[in-house]
């Protein structure tokens, strides 16, 4: 008798640990994977769904992408409509009723932050504008603070067992993080007030550096840059000439060179997220190498 | 907590409720004072996770304030308006010049046609089949959508109008009403998402645009990371090659697997294969006699559709904003059988087997610029009315190979348009080879929902 007890009680007690297995998160951008793997450790299971080498405006829909939908627990997308062209017919073709938006399962990083350039006219004449304002929030370091706040809590929601894990490594990560802030802007300072040219349109990176977007290479947002538009950008960098061209790693090469060998200034491969080049392996590698990729240029 | 502790007041209550059991009093005191150790050791266990919880959430509170410096979300409530609920609205525009032959009867010979009169693509200017799609999810369970198409002649119709499970879970989700059949790959597909301005000889011999279902539709998709996709449907089974008929129950049946994956970082492939069961009763259809006369008839009988499809796409580094390739290919086999009567044939047993595929292949040069070519070919096989070949009887039903080559070049500016030219060498009727020019725009207006792979 006393044993039956015993053991009824010990299962009750043990209970949480039966249901307790790895979280399968369904990361959409490379950032926010190695964002989860901070604060979630060997506590998650990590699926990236798009390389740093790729548009994320522009996935398709693939089969591989929708059997992993399928098995998430966590979908940790960047949200803002960056992902409208393939994300929702993941989400509806998974049959996964864990991660449909308005759960705990789904995760929208633009959702902790504010956007900047919420466009005052909605307007696809104005190009592939997002009416929520720019996604690409990730250009400021600064916005992974909130957003690692909302994942974390998020986290600890749908694997309540291991809340406090969750917290324990926020913590950690903020602390380190804050500091890879402050050494960054300190390198950051000779940035500041530099003239730069931008591939497609990003107002976080020059908040956050300081630095002076005069042009884009895109005439519009997502729109490819046509022989005029280079031609009017040329003749405008005459005026105001700028330091250097940034091109995020995803995007042709060729516009760049072209109107970097014209203007005589050069053109900066920007890493964009992790995995972009050689040297963004993680986080802070991202930050750390843009930025040494922009000093190099700027001297 | 609060159910834990629960429980565990009821495992207590449970152990007092059963004295008889324990007719020692050393016995069941000791018990107690087991027990009575046991509640003091949760008590305290459980008041250190209360202050380490409100711990915790000082923390966070804490951090949110410390984070609210550079760039803390702050979501500007939206003013309330009768409207904001309202569905995603897209609107597509299409439109084409077609440059071809005056050829009377135009039909695909060796093929029963879809109805009593001749169809094809029509001379000249056309602006019609602009689509519009209304679509919203219901509620947390549910979403709705639906196409409503217009066309010169017959109006406007209701192409898809079906709502679709979102939390059934486990991989299933159920789709019901009017909806496209997941048979096949291009089925699905809309016009405006065809990559070349008309769709393949296959799918005009054997549903016309495309076939649809009035019924339910259950697919289950494996938790694998081999995509390993089921699908079943039961329906009214009114669409060609079916007929309606005046029955209850299903009066037609499918059943489908896709699989699909990647291979490395740029390559991704789908496969697939479906089978369709459906019957038509007094299904008419327009025909030559061996004179070149017109003539109708119809059929009786059932229809059994098999269909195979592969697609493989290609994308340097998984990236396919500038250059992409997409390898396209679709089977089918079809047999009939039933008695088929025409105006100058008493009704008679008629059997037939028949079979046609198609390979294209999609290539974006550039971004914005794509090219395209496909080849069709359809096999009439075997057909017989009453024990001898119906192509004596029937002349557009003559035993004939029917084939097209098609070549497309298009252009893009933005996702949300498209111009085409398109050249064709069709001989899909006999004695006929003709050089058919189309040029095609396809505008998408509002929302626009996100395509398939």
């Amino acid at each position: 008798m006393t044993i039956w007890v015993r053991l009824f009680l010990m299962s009750l007690a043990a209970w949480p640990t039966w249901v307790q297995a790895d979280v399968n998160v369904f990361a959409c951008e490379p950032e926010w994977g190695a964002l989860t793997q901070e604060l979630g450790g060997d506590k998650v299971k990590l699926f990236t769904a798009t390389s740093a080498l790729q548009d994320p405006h522009r996935i398709q829909a693939r089969p591989s992408l929708i059997a992993k939908m399928r098995q998430a627990d966590l979908v940790v997308c960047t949200g803002a409509e960056l992902e409208i062209g393939w994300l929702p017919v993941l989400l509806r073709e998974s049959g996964n009723n864990r991660v449909q938006p308005g759960g705990p399962g789904y995760f929208e990083a633009a959702r902790t932050v504010n956007l900047l350039e919420r466009p005052s006219r909605l307007d696809r004449a104005g190009g592939d504008i997002h009416p929520a304002g720019n996604p690409h929030i990730q250009g400021d370091p600064r916005n992974l603070l909130p957003v690692a706040d909302g994942l974390a809590q998020a986290l600890g929601q749908i694997d309540a067992s291991n809340a406090g894990y969750y917290q324990g490594r926020l913590m950690d990560f903020k602390r380190r993080w804050q500091g890879a802030l402050q050494k960054w802007s300190q390198r950051a300072a000779r940035l500041r007030g530099v003239a730069v040219v931008m591939q497609h349109r990003d107002p976080y990176l020059p908040a956050w550096l300081g630095v002076h977007a005069v042009a884009e290479l895109e005439p519009l947002p997502g729109v490819e840059p046509s022989a005029a538009h280079l031609a009017t950008v040329l003749a405008r960098l005459k005026q105001t000439p700028a330091k250097m061209i940034l091109r995020p790693a995803y995007f042709s090469p060729r516009p760049s060179e072209w109107l970097a060998e014209r203007a005589g200034i050069p053109v900066v491969e920007l890493p964009f997220s992790v995995g972009g080049s050689p040297a963004a392996k993680d986080l802070f590698g991202l930050y750390d190498d843009t930025l040494d990729r922009m000093l190099e240029a700027s001297k | 907590m609060y159910v834990r502790r629960t429980l565990l007041a009821s495992a207590i209550a449970m152990a007092f409720a059963m004295p008889a059991q324990a007719d020692n009093s050393d016995d069941i005191a000791a018990i107690r004072k087991e027990i009575e150790a046991m509640r003091q050791n949760y008590e305290a266990r459980i008041q250190a996770l209360e202050a380490q919880l409100k711990q915790a959430e000082r923390h966070t509170s804490q951090a949110k304030a410390d984070a609210a410096e550079p760039t803390a979300a702050d979501h500007a409530t939206p003013p309330a308006a009768a409207n904001s609920f309202n569905p995603e609205i897209g609107l597509i525009l299409t439109g084409r010049y077609a440059n071809l032959k005056d050829v009377p009867n135009r039909h695909i010979t060796g093929f029963l046609p879809l109805g009593p009169a001749a169809a094809g693509m029509r001379r000249g200017f056309t602006a019609d089949a602009s689509e519009l799609s209304l679509a919203a999810d219901i509620d947390p369970d549910f979403r709705g959508q639906a196409n409503l198409v217009y066309e010169d002649g017959t109006g406007a119709t209701v192409e898809e109008a079906y709502f679709q499970t979102l939390s059934l879970g486990s991989g299933f989700t159920l789709k019901g009403g009017r909806f496209r059949s997941a048979i096949g790959y291009m089925n699905e597909q809309h016009p405006h998402a065809w990559d070349f301005v008309d769709n393949p000889l296959m799918y005009q011999a054997l549903f016309g645009e495309g076939y649809g279902q009035d019924g339910v539709q259950l697919k289950w998709l494996a938790p694998t990371d081999l995509l390993v996709e089921l699908t079943g449907e039961l329906g009214r089974g009114a669409d060609f090659p079916g007929s309606d008929r005046n029955k209850n129950g299903a009066g037609d049946a499918t059943l489908g697997l896709h699989l699909g994956g990647d291979v490395g970082l740029s390559n991704s492939w789908r496969g697939g294969i479906a089978y369709l069961r459906t019957r038509a009763e007094n299904r008419a259809f327009f025909g030559l006699d061996p004179a070149g006369t017109a003539l109708t008839g119809d059929f009786t009988g059932r229809s059994r559709t098999w269909l195979a499809d592969f697609i493989w796409k290609w994308t340097p580094n998984g990236n396919p904003r500038e250059t992409n390739f997409k390898f396209q290919t679709e089977w089918f086999q079809r047999s009939e059988s039933g008695s088929l009567a025409c105006t100058r044939c008493i009704a008679s047993p008629y059997a037939s087997e028949q079979s046609g595929w198609y390979v294209q292949s999609v290539y974006q040069f550039m971004p914005m610029w794509r090219i395209g070519y496909r080849y069709d070919r359809l096999d009439r096989g075997t057909a017989r009315l009453d024990g001898a070949d119906i192509g004596s009887t029937i002349a557009s039903l003559a035993d004939y190979s029917p084939s097209r080559h098609s070549l497309m070049l298009d252009w893009s500016p933005s996702e949300f348009s498209l111009v085409r030219l398109q050249y064709a060498r069709d001989k899909s009727m006999a004695g006929l080879a003709e050089n058919q020019v189309a040029l095609q725009y396809v505008y998408s207006l509002g929302a626009h929902g996100a395509h398939k792979y």
